[in-house]
């Protein structure tokens, strides 16, 4: 009985499963620049570290080209190897 | 064989502005006469470092995109290796993927230099 009176004000939300693509298939990108920093931190999480591929759903051949490209970048201090709330 | 590399490096900002051109010119001729075709030369200017390399933050970075024979390659090193004012360096083989987006970032660059002519 209990459970007709239960409303939700909001609709409980299912979390409907977005299909993860890889963004270098999907839009063709054949090389990962390691001198664009801003491209890289997309694949960075807040300490700077590299995100795994079932976060970003990379391929991957392009999952090996960005964290390639991201040591380079860290190597020139274009990156920074740790640090706290990068974003 | 002949290839095509991008190198990068890093001087120290304590340098005086002439000081900096002239460590640039420096590895121009080491790569000119080796006798490597230099496609593109960028000049980032100082920028702040990551972390602090050498107990030092900021650095003029300097790009040079050029296409030479492999064995070249280790002599550039073994200069930048010799020459104190270099606090990093990094240099880069371009596949032809590589390539073709590094043209891709002139022209765009260029490009950008037009429309800023033109106002």
């Amino acid at each position: 009985m209990a459970d007709k009176d239960i409303r939700y004000l909001t609709p409980v939300a299912v979390d409907t499963a977005k299909s993860k693509y890889c963004r270098f298939k999907k839009h063709n990108i054949r090389y990962v620049d390691y001198k664009d920093p801003e491209f890289l931190k997309q694949f960075l999480n807040e300490q700077g570290k590299i995100l795994p591929r079932r976060l970003t759903g990379t391929s991957l051949k392009y999952q090996r080209k960005v964290a390639k490209a991201v040591k380079r970048a860290r190597h020139l201090a274009f990156l920074p190897y740790v640090t706290d709330l990068m974003k | 064989m002949i290839n095509s590399y991008e190198t990068v490096f890093i001087i120290t900002p304590v340098l005086s502005e002439d000081q900096v051109k002239e460590a640039v010119k420096k590895f121009r001729t080491v790569l000119t006469d080796g006798g490597a075709e230099i496609v593109n030369e960028e000049d980032w200017g100082l920028k702040k470092l990551a972390y602090p390399i050498k107990h030092k933050t900021t650095g003029f970075y300097s790009l040079i995109e050029f296409k030479c024979d492999s064995q070249l390659i280790k002599k550039l090193e073994i200069e930048y290796k010799r020459d104190e004012k270099i606090i990093r360096f990094l240099t880069f083989h371009l596949d032809k993927f590589a390539v073709a987006y590094a043209e891709r970032r002139r022209n765009k660059k260029n490009q950008k230099v037009e429309t800023k002519e033109e106002k």
